[in-house]
């Protein structure tokens, strides 16, 4: 068939995907045109990674068809889907840390039964070249940077030679230099017959690099516009389902006192190795010092050892006064500090009511002739469910409530106490716009107040709209420590290991 | 003592030490193979008994019909029902996603029992043990002095250390199998997105695992004992759990932890004759320890494959 040249790379029709009673994909059309570059916008739970998962074989559509290059096709799971040319990068990267970049690539694209590995190392080296993708094929993935799996990712997909490259968030965990270098490489490969799918909510990062943007809100298409004729508020409007404001920032309220004071801390992680090399760093009241850095670098250990939760093997920290060098989170919470840890679900009890968990840091202030206090626990929760506009009752099981809601409900327990120091990490992580506006908003009132709050986040974006100054960090080394309105290129270098010069 | 005496005694340790192996390299080759597919496989101890047993029901059955190459049919009948036990154990950890501890230890339980209750089925309960003729030693180097007569070895012990494990070391870093068995073993995720069936290579993995860990225990009964007892496999699978770690999951190292084991077997062995005043349970826990001692020196900070003891699911 000769129109069959000028069919588009995918076209899905119609696709329904449910999870239980949840639509994820309700009645989605999408198509990829060839050589195109196309955004898939939207919020976490839009459907973004669902609809290119069922691309990929890795779920099944309740309804709907998809066609490759004008051809209708089942695909039952990614050995079709790569068969038809289709690669995909997910957000975990799908790489065996233990083996060769080489032996990563060619996984599951074998013949025979013999590897053959000095061939195929050959082979993967060529394709490297040619893709203009740089990698060592004998390097084991584990000693690898971020930046440089998601290129043996990438190499992976096209080494099965895909014509049509899906990207989930690529650019999440990589410096600003290392997004330049990946677009520059997606142009390349554009250029040499590739189309590529681009799931991304940052705005900025879809105008700079897509040729046309599908938008997804509640699992819908809400429109599909070239991006030549849309800007970055229509879109946005279109994700969000209404105008975004933003946070706005007021003045400094920076005092000179330094209510948190970190005198060259070393930690070790978890393998035992050092993660954290003599951190120094200040605090002041009213101050949001924000600690930017690629994901690993020290930022987890940093806010554990802050948090009470891991041992210092040197330095000293002072929060408000009191001494808290491997003092337990019990001492942290005495001396002032509160905590928003990275990982919600570690920080509340999951298959606890909203209640018990708003009371479980204090529980000894919930008692009565030495027992619990319920109705004083649950008077106390729906107080702080009030002044936090949180969506769930006191008796709800707190598993049950959205990432939103359950971050407020960690807000509202510590924030209630007025904390001389807050220790935050990641506070918006898998939020949707709503939460993280509402999220940003109260650090911003903690900092009127007079906090002196450290804010930990991998989301650049987060740290230069919230920061009054931002330290980096590197490997567990405090690069240097520069103001928010910083060149972007500067601090991308000192998020790379380059040293301030 | 003279030079003579401890030519004979050193003589003596070393074709020992080869011949105890010879059912640890088996079994925990069959044990790195399941563990690096990600499947901690505890049932290994019943699997070496029922190797054990069924080899030795069906050589002796078919010995007692006349047919002259029972032992090798023996062999084979072991090897069914370790795949069988490790089909078993797939059924339970890989496609249910059970506990891999707890139905690991059912399989154990299982196998054990089984063992137990067929010998009585088949053998009845004679005064007699049931007996075959087992496997002979032979010697490589023939008669000559010294190597002659350690290397008078079964040839299950020469295929164990010059054929199974450089084929096994092989096959795991040099063919694809292998390659999909440490995938599938180290990031499930990965492999699956690959185009690498996971579940498949699971049960691959398992069933080898199970043949190789049936020989293991038939050797016990087809070439070193000719004949089945209760206490025949004595704990030498929770010794093949630990040889893996300690070995980081990889065959040749698995091999040098078996020869350890086998070195101090043997040497307690000839201890408990130069009489010691101490009681011979003190000796015969001698390998266990220095099997506990390896594994806390050796085994610490393991890199455990990335996958173990998790079952794997699509989201």
């Amino acid at each position: 068939m000769s129109f069959s040249i000028a069919s588009p790379a995918v076209e899905m029709r119609h696709i329904t995907k449910r999870f239980g009673p949840v639509i994820a994909n309700d009645s989605v059309d999408f198509t990829l045109e060839r050589q195109e570059i196309h955004a898939l916008l939207g919020e976490n739970g839009a459907g973004k990674t669902t609809l290119m998962r069922i691309l990929y074989g890795l779920y099944h559509a309740d309804d709907g068809e998809i066609r490759i290059k004008g051809e209708p096709v089942t695909i039952h799971s990614p050995k079709d889907a790569i068969a038809r040319g289709i690669g995909m990068v997910t957000q975990h990267f799908a790489l065996a840390a233990p083996l060769s970049v080489t032996e990563n690539v060619i996984l599951g694209y074998t013949e025979g039964f013999r590897l053959g590995l000095p061939d195929a190392r050959l082979r993967v080296a060529e394709a490297a070249q040619r893709f203009g993708i740089l990698v060592d094929p004998e390097a084991l993935v584990k000693d690898l940077s971020v930046g440089q799996r998601q290129r043996v990712e990438i190499l992976k997909a096209l080494y099965r030679n895909a014509d049509v490259l899906i990207l989930d968030e690529p650019t999440a965990v990589l410096t600003p230099q290392e997004v330049e270098q990946l677009f520059e490489g997606l142009r390349r490969l554009q250029a040499q017959g590739l189309s590529v799918v681009f799931i991304s909510h940052k705005l900025h990062e879809v105008m700079d690099i897509t040729d046309r943007v599908t938008v997804l809100r509640g699992g819908r298409v809400v429109g599909v516009v070239p991006t030549a004729h849309t800007t970055q508020s229509e879109l946005a409007r279109m994700m969000v389902g209404r105008p975004t404001y933003g946070v706005s920032k007021p003045d400094a309220a920076r005092r000179e006192d330094v209510l948190l004071r970190l005198e060259n801390v070393c930690a070790e992680d978890n393998q035992g190795l050092p993660a954290l090399k003599n951190v120094s760093l200040n605090v002041h009241a009213g101050e949001i010092l924000g600690l930017a850095g690629v994901s690993g670098n020290g930022q987890r250990e940093l806010a554990q050892v802050l948090e009470g939760v891991r041992s210092c093997t040197g330095g000293r920290v002072i929060a408000n006064g009191h001494d808290i060098t491997n003092a337990g989170p019990d001492k942290v919470m005495a001396a002032g500090v509160g905590r928003i840890p990275e990982d919600r679900h570690e920080s509340v009890v999951a298959e606890m009511t909203v209640a018990q968990n708003m009371a479980l840091e204090h529980l000894d202030e919930f008692v009565r002739n030495g027992m619990l206090d319920k109705r004083r626990i649950r008077e106390h929760a729906e107080a702080l469910i009030e002044a936090y506009q949180i969506k769930a009752r006191p008796d709800d099981i707190i598993r049950t409530l959205s990432g939103g809601n359950m971050q407020k409900v960690i807000l509202a327990r510590v924030l209630e106490r007025n904390p001389a120091v807050l220790v935050v990490a990641q506070p918006t992580r898998g939020l949707d716009v709503g939460a993280t506006e509402y999220v940003r908003q109260k650090l911003l009132e903690q900092r009127q107040r007079g906090a002196a709050i450290l804010l930990i986040s991998e989301d650049l974006d987060e740290i230069l709209e919230l920061s009054d100054r931002i330290a980096v960090i590197y490997e567990g080394e405090i690069m240097g420590v520069v103001s928010p309105d910083v060149d972007i290129e500067h601090l991308g270098l000192l998020m790379s290991g380059v040293h301030q010069t | 003592m003279d030079q003579a005496v401890w030519l004979t005694f050193l003589v003596g340790v070393l074709a020992a030490t080869l011949r105890v192996a010879t059912p640890l390299v088996w079994a925990s080759i069959g044990e790195v193979y399941t563990e690096r597919a990600g499947i901690l496989n505890l049932g290994i101890e019943g699997t070496m008994f029922l190797g054990a047993f069924v080899g030795f029901a069906v050589a002796a059955r078919a010995s007692d019909a006349g047919f002259g190459g029972y032992l090798w049919l023996g062999l084979l009948a072991a090897m069914a029902a370790g795949v069988l036990m490790a089909l078993l154990m797939g059924l339970l950890s890989v496609t249910l996603g059970v506990n891999q501890h707890v139905s690991g230890l059912g399989v154990t339980l299982l196998g054990i029992a089984l063992s137990l209750f067929g010998f009585r089925l088949v053998f009845g309960e004679s005064s007699v043990l049931p007996s075959v003729e087992p496997f002979g030693q032979f010697s490589i180097f023939g008669d000559l002095p010294i190597v002659g007569q350690v290397f008078k070895q079964y040839l299950l012990t020469y295929i164990a250390f010059l054929i199974l494990v450089p084929v096994a070391w092989w096959v795991l870093y040099r063919s694809s199998f292998g390659l999909n068995v440490r995938a599938v073993g180290e990031n499930p995720e990965a492999a699956d997105a690959a185009g690498v069936d996971v579940y498949r290579t699971r049960y691959a993995a398992l069933a080898i695992g199970g043949a190789l860990m049936a020989v293991g225990g038939a050797f016990l009964s087809l070439a070193q004992l000719g004949a089945f007892s209760p206490g025949i496999i004595a704990g030498r699978g929770w010794v093949c759990i630990a040889l893996v770690i300690f070995a980081r999951w990889d065959p040749v190292r698995a091999t040098l932890g078996a020869l350890l084991f086998g070195a101090v077997f043997a040497l307690q062995l000839r201890l408990q004759t130069l009489g010691f005043d101490l009681p011979f349970e003190a000796f015969l826990a001698l390998p266990y320890l220095v099997t506990i001692l390896a594994l806390a020196i050796a085994g610490r900070n393991a890199p455990y494959p990335g996958a173990y003891l998790k079952p794997y699911r699509r989201e």
